[in-house]
C-alpha cells in the first residue's frame, strides 16, 4: 500500500486512508449510489448511510447527530462558521480571533474586513498560547463571534478554549473553535468545551479528503447565514446533494478515531518526545517552537493521562541557517516526508505567521522543519529519521557558498 | 556506480521539459525543479500573468517530471529574484537606461543562487533548456560558450555574463538541436508540453508594458517631463522616462512633418531627446562591466561581430579595450568607474553605423559561433567621439566612420 522505505512524517498535512475506511467508501460508491433525498429504496439506503456517519461523527465529539453539518472539509466549515455568523448579524458585526489561526480562519476574517466588517486579532505568548483575558478584553458590544483554534497546526499548542468559551458566552457571543488538528488527537467534547461551533476534517483522521463537518450547537443554526443556496440538505446550511461516499468514509474514520485515541496518543507522544530530544541534541542551533514536552496542559488536553499542552504528534524546530526548501527536497530524496509548516503554499518559503506571532525572528520563522507522527510510523522509523535528518542538515551546511568571482 | 546528479530547471515549457528528458536518457540522475520567483497571486492576477513561474507552469513541470519518473520540487527564489532582477530592472529604468532582466536572472538567479541549491542537494550541474553550447578547451584551460545549432533560437546573448565557475557547472542539453527537433523529441517522449507555444516576453512584465510595471513599483521615477529636439527646442511632454527606449517611434504624441524617434534618454533633467530616423544611428559605443569567456582579458584591439540587442543582427566591429581610468572625458554623470582587474571597459566602433544603440542593453561579441564575451552599453558614440576614443585606445584608423 505505501511506498516501502518511506518514512511519512507529515500527518498534520494529511493522513493515509485506513483500509476499513476505504472499504466502507467502496461499498457506498458501488451499492449505496442513491440520492439521500429520494423517496425510493435506493435513496433511503443512501440516507441511512449518511445518517449513520452523522452519528459516528457526533459521537467522536460528544455532540448530538442533528448538530453535525457535513461540509466540503475543514476550510469550508471554518468559513461557514465565520462568514455565516458575521453575515447573519450584518454590517458592523465584529469578530475576535487570534494571530495563530489557520489561514482558513484568518483569510475569511480578512475577506470580511474588506467588506466592512470589523476584526480584532489577539496576540499570543512565546509558546503560541492566547491569554483568555486578552480575548475577553477584545469583546465589544458589536462582537458576534469569537474564533480560537483548539490546537495549532504548526506548533501543536493547545489553547484554553473552554475558559474562553465559558466567559465569552456569558456575554452572549458565539464561540467557534477550529478543531481540525485536535479532533482524533486529543479528547474533544463539545459540552466540556462549551463552544457553539466546531470545525473538524476527515482527511486529518485517516478518512478521505474533501469532507468535514461543522458542529452547530442546537439553537445556534439561526445565527448562521449559508454560504451557498440550492436545497434543503444539511438543514439548509450546506445545500447540495451529499458527498455520500466521502461522508461514509468520514464516519468510519470518526468511529475508529474514537476507539483508538487513548492508545495512539500515548505512543505518538513517545515518538514526539524522542524526535524533539534527538533533533535538538544532534542539530546544533536548532530551536524548539511551541510548548516544551511535559509542560502542564493536561487540563487543556482533556485530562487524559500522558497528554500535555502540545499536540501529541507535533514536532516543530527552527534551523535558522538552513534553506528549508532544499532541506525538504533532500529529505524527500532520502525517503523522509516532512514539511515546513503548512502544506497550503508548497514551494513558497515564507515566514510562518504563527512563529512571527510567537516572537521568532525572520530567519527562525522561515527556516522551519515540522514533523508530525501518526499511524504510518513505528519505532524503527523514528530512529531512522533521527539519523537521516541531522545528516542531511550537516550536509547542507557543509556545501558552503558557491561564489562567483566578479571583476 | 553513481550517476552524476543534475538539477534540471523546469519552467513548464517544451524546451526545459525536453532538456530534462534528454539528461535522463543520457544517464544522469535528474532532479527537476521550478523556481518560485513570485509571491502567491490572487486568482485574477494569476490568470493575467500566466508567466514562466505561475501555478500553471508548476503544474505542467510537475506533470512532465511525474511522466519522466524524476523527483520534482519547487524552490523558493523570491528573495534573490527581487534583489537581483526586479530591483536592478527598476533601478536601471530610473537611470534612464533600458535593462535586460534575463541577463541578470541568468547571472544571479539561475546560475548562482539555483546553482548553490543544486550543490547543497548533491548535484554537480544545473541544466536548463537554453539554446547554447558549452565546451572545455584543453589548451586554454577555459570553458567556452558557443551559439546554438539553431541560429534563430540562439540564447547566448543573455548568457554572455556567465563566469568560468558557472559555465563549468552548467549543462545545455538542447544546444545541438533545432526547435523543430526539440518539438519532435517532445512528441516522441510523449511530453504534455510538446505543443505549448513559445514564450517571449519578459516573464514578470504583463503585456510587455514595462512603463506600467515601473509605474507600479517605483512611481517616483515616472514623472512627465520635456521632449526636446536635437536643437534643444522643447516640442512636447513625455509621460515619464521608463515608458521610452532609444529608437522608439510610437507613443511620443508629437505631430511633425517626418516621423520622430527617441535619440537619447536624459535622466539628469528628466528629458527625452528626439530626432529623425537618421539621428538614431550611432558609430560606436562604450561598454562597461565586460566579461570575456575564452580568455581572461582583452589586451589589444579585436575584430569581431557584435550584437546590441536580443534579436539584432550582428554588426562587424572593432573592440578597443580602455585602459583603467580612461574614458573620463566622455563619461556622463554617474558614468562607470573602472573596477580594476584589467580592461572592464571598451570602446566599440562599428564598421557601419548601427541603429538604436541603447544604454543598459548588453553588447555581446562573437567570433563566428564562439561567444567572446560582452558588457553593458554605457552610451552611444557619435562618429567623431568614436574616432578620437578609438585612436587614443588603439592608435589605429577607425574603419567605416565617415
Amino acid at each position: 500500500m505505501r511506498d516501502t522505505g518511506r518514512i511519512y512524517l507529515d500527518h498534520a498535512a494529511t493522513t493515509p486512508v485506513l483500509p476499513e475506511v476505504a472499504r466502507a467508501m467502496h461499498e457506498a460508491l458501488l451499492e449505496g449510489f442513491g440520492n439521500p433525498s429520494s423517496v425510493h429504496r435506493e435513496g433511503r439506503r443512501a440516507r441511512a448511510a449518511v445518517e449513520r456517519a452523522r452519528r459516528q461523527a457526533a459521537a467522536l465529539i460528544g455532540a448530538d447527530p442533528e448538530e453535525i453539518i457535513f461540509t466540503g472539509g475543514g476550510t469550508e466549515a471554518d468559513n461557514l462558521a465565520i462568514q455565516g455568523a458575521a453575515r447573519e448579524a450584518g454590517a458592523g458585526a465584529h469578530i475576535v480571533t487570534t494571530a495563530v489561526e489557520h489561514h482558513a480562519v484568518l483569510d475569511a476574517c480578512e475577506a470580511l474586513e474588506s467588506e466592512g466588517y470589523r476584526v480584532t486579532v489577539v496576540p499570543v505568548d512565546g509558546d503560541g498560547r492566547v491569554d483568555p483575558d486578552d480575548v475577553l478584553a477584545a469583546l465589544t458590544p458589536d462582537t458576534v463571534l469569537v474564533s480560537v483554534m483548539l490546537a495549532n497546526n504548526e506548533v501543536g499548542t493547545i489553547q484554553p478554549v473552554a475558559e474562553i468559551a465559558r466567559r465569552a458566552r456569558e456575554r452572549g457571543v458565539l464561540v467557534h473553535t477550529d478543531a481540525v488538528q485536535a479532533v482524533g488527537q486529543i479528547p474533544v467534547d463539545v459540552n466540556e468545551l462549551g463552544i457553539d461551533l466546531l470545525s473538524f476534517s476527515s482527511h486529518k483522521i485517516y478518512g478521505p479528503k474533501g469532507v468535514g463537518a461543522l458542529y452547530v450547537r442546537r439553537g445556534v443554526r439561526g445565527r448562521l447565514k449559508p454560504l451557498v443556496y440550492g436545497g434543503g440538505q444539511e438543514r439548509r446550511l450546506r445545500p447540495g446533494t451529499e458527498n455520500v461516499p466521502g461522508i461514509v468514509g468520514f464516519g468510519a474514520a470518526c468511529e475508529i478515531a474514537a476507539r483508538d485515541l487513548a492508545a495512539r496518543a500515548g505512543q505518538e507522544r513517545r515518538w514526539r518526545d524522542r524526535l524533539i530530544q534527538g533533533l535538538l541534541e544532534a542539530i546544533p542551533g536548532a530551536l524548539l517552537n511551541g510548548p516544551a514536552p511535559g509542560q502542564d496542559g493536561a487540563a487543556a488536553a482533556g485530562g487524559v493521562p500522558g497528554l500535555d499542552g502540545r499536540l501529541s504528534n507535533n514536532v516543530n524546530v527552527s534551523i535558522p541557517d538552513v534553506a528549508v526548501d532544499v532541506l525538504l527536497a533532500q529529505l524527500d530524496l532520502e525517503g523522509v516526508a516532512a514539511s515546513s509548516g503548512s502544506a497550503c503554499t508548497a514551494g513558497s518559503v515564507r515566514p510562518s505567521h504563527v512563529l512571527r506571532a510567537m516572537g521568532r525572528d525572520l530567519d527562525a520563522a522561515t527556516h522551519v522543519l515540522r514533523l508530525t507522527v501518526g499511524r504510518s510510523n513505528d519505532d524503527e522509523q523514528i530512529e531512522q529519521a533521527l539519523e537521516i535528518i541531522p545528516r542531511a542538515v550537516a550536509r547542507l551546511r557543509r556545501a558552503g557558498r558557491f561564489t562567483v568571482q566578479r571583476g | 556506480m553513481t550517476r552524476p546528479r543534475v538539477l534540471a530547471a523546469m519552467s513548464g515549457g517544451v524546451d526545459s521539459s525536453v532538456a530534462a528528458a534528454l539528461l535522463l536518457e543520457q544517464g544522469y540522475d535528474v532532479i527537476g525543479v521550478t523556481m518560485q520567483v513570485w509571491p502567491d497571486l490572487s486568482p485574477a492576477e494569476e490568470v493575467r500573468r500566466g508567466g514562466c513561474c505561475s501555478i500553471t507552469a508548476v503544474n505542467d513541470a510537475q506533470l512532465v517530471a511525474d511522466a519522466l519518473g524524476i523527483p520534482y520540487y519547487v524552490l523558493d527564489m523570491q528573495e534573490v529574484f527581487e534583489r537581483t532582477v526586479i530591483d536592478y530592472f527598476v533601478r536601471e529604468y530610473a537611470r534612464g537606461r533600458t535593462p535586460n532582466p534575463c541577463i541578470a536572472c541568468n547571472k544571479f538567479v539561475k546560475f548562482e543562487a539555483l546553482l548553490q541549491k543544486a550543490l547543497e542537494l548533491g548535484c554537480e550541474y544545473v541544466a536548463t533548456g537554453h539554446y547554447a553550447r558549452i565546451d572545455f578547451d584543453q589548451d586554454s584551460g577555459r570553458y567556452r560558450l558557443w551559439r546554438s545549432a539553431d541560429r534563430r533560437k540562439d540564447q547566448t546573448y543573455a548568457l554572455y555574463d556567465l563566469r568560468q565557475e558557472q559555465l563549468g557547472r552548467t549543462l545545455f542539453p538542447l544546444g545541438g538541436l533545432t526547435k523543430p527537433e526539440v518539438r519532435r523529441l517532445a512528441e516522441q517522449f510523449g511530453l504534455v508540453t510538446a505543443h505549448k507555444p513559445d514564450s517571449q516576453e519578459i516573464c514578470f512584465v504583463l503585456d510587455d508594458d514595462y512603463g506600467a510595471f515601473i509605474e507600479e513599483r517605483a512611481p517616483e521615477t515616472v514623472v512627465p517631463g520635456p521632449i526636446y529636439d536635437l536643437a534643444g527646442r522643447r516640442i512636447g511632454t513625455h509621460r515619464g522616462l521608463p515608458h521610452y527606449t532609444v529608437g522608439q517611434r510610437r507613443g511620443l504624441g508629437i505631430s511633425a512633418d517626418e516621423p520622430l524617434y527617441v535619440v537619447e534618454i536624459r535622466p539628469e533633467d528628466n528629458a527625452l531627446v528626439v530626432g529623425r530616423a537618421d539621428d538614431v544611428f550611432a558609430a560606436g559605443l562604450i561598454a562597461e562591466d565586460l566579461n570575456w569567456i575564452p580568455f581572461a582579458t582583452l589586451d589589444g584591439p579585436r575584430r569581431c561581430t557584435a550584437r546590441i540587442r536580443y534579436n539584432a543582427r550582428e554588426a562587424a566591429c572593432t573592440v578597443f579595450p580602455l585602459p583603467a581610468g580612461d574614458g573620463g572625458a566622455l563619461e556622463g554623470p554617474g558614468g562607470g568607474v573602472d573596477h580594476g582587474g584589467g580592461a572592464r571597459r571598451a570602446v566599440v566602433v562599428f564598421d557601419d553605423m548601427q541603429r538604436a544603440v541603447t544604454p543598459g542593453q548588453a553588447v555581446v561579441f562573437y567570433d563566428g559561433d564562439l561567444v567572446l564575451g560582452g558588457g553593458t552599453i554605457d552610451r552611444a558614440l557619435r562618429a567623431d567621439e568614436a574616432e578620437s576614443l578609438a585612436a587614443r585606445a588603439g592608435a589605429v584608423t577607425v574603419p567605416g566612420t565617415v
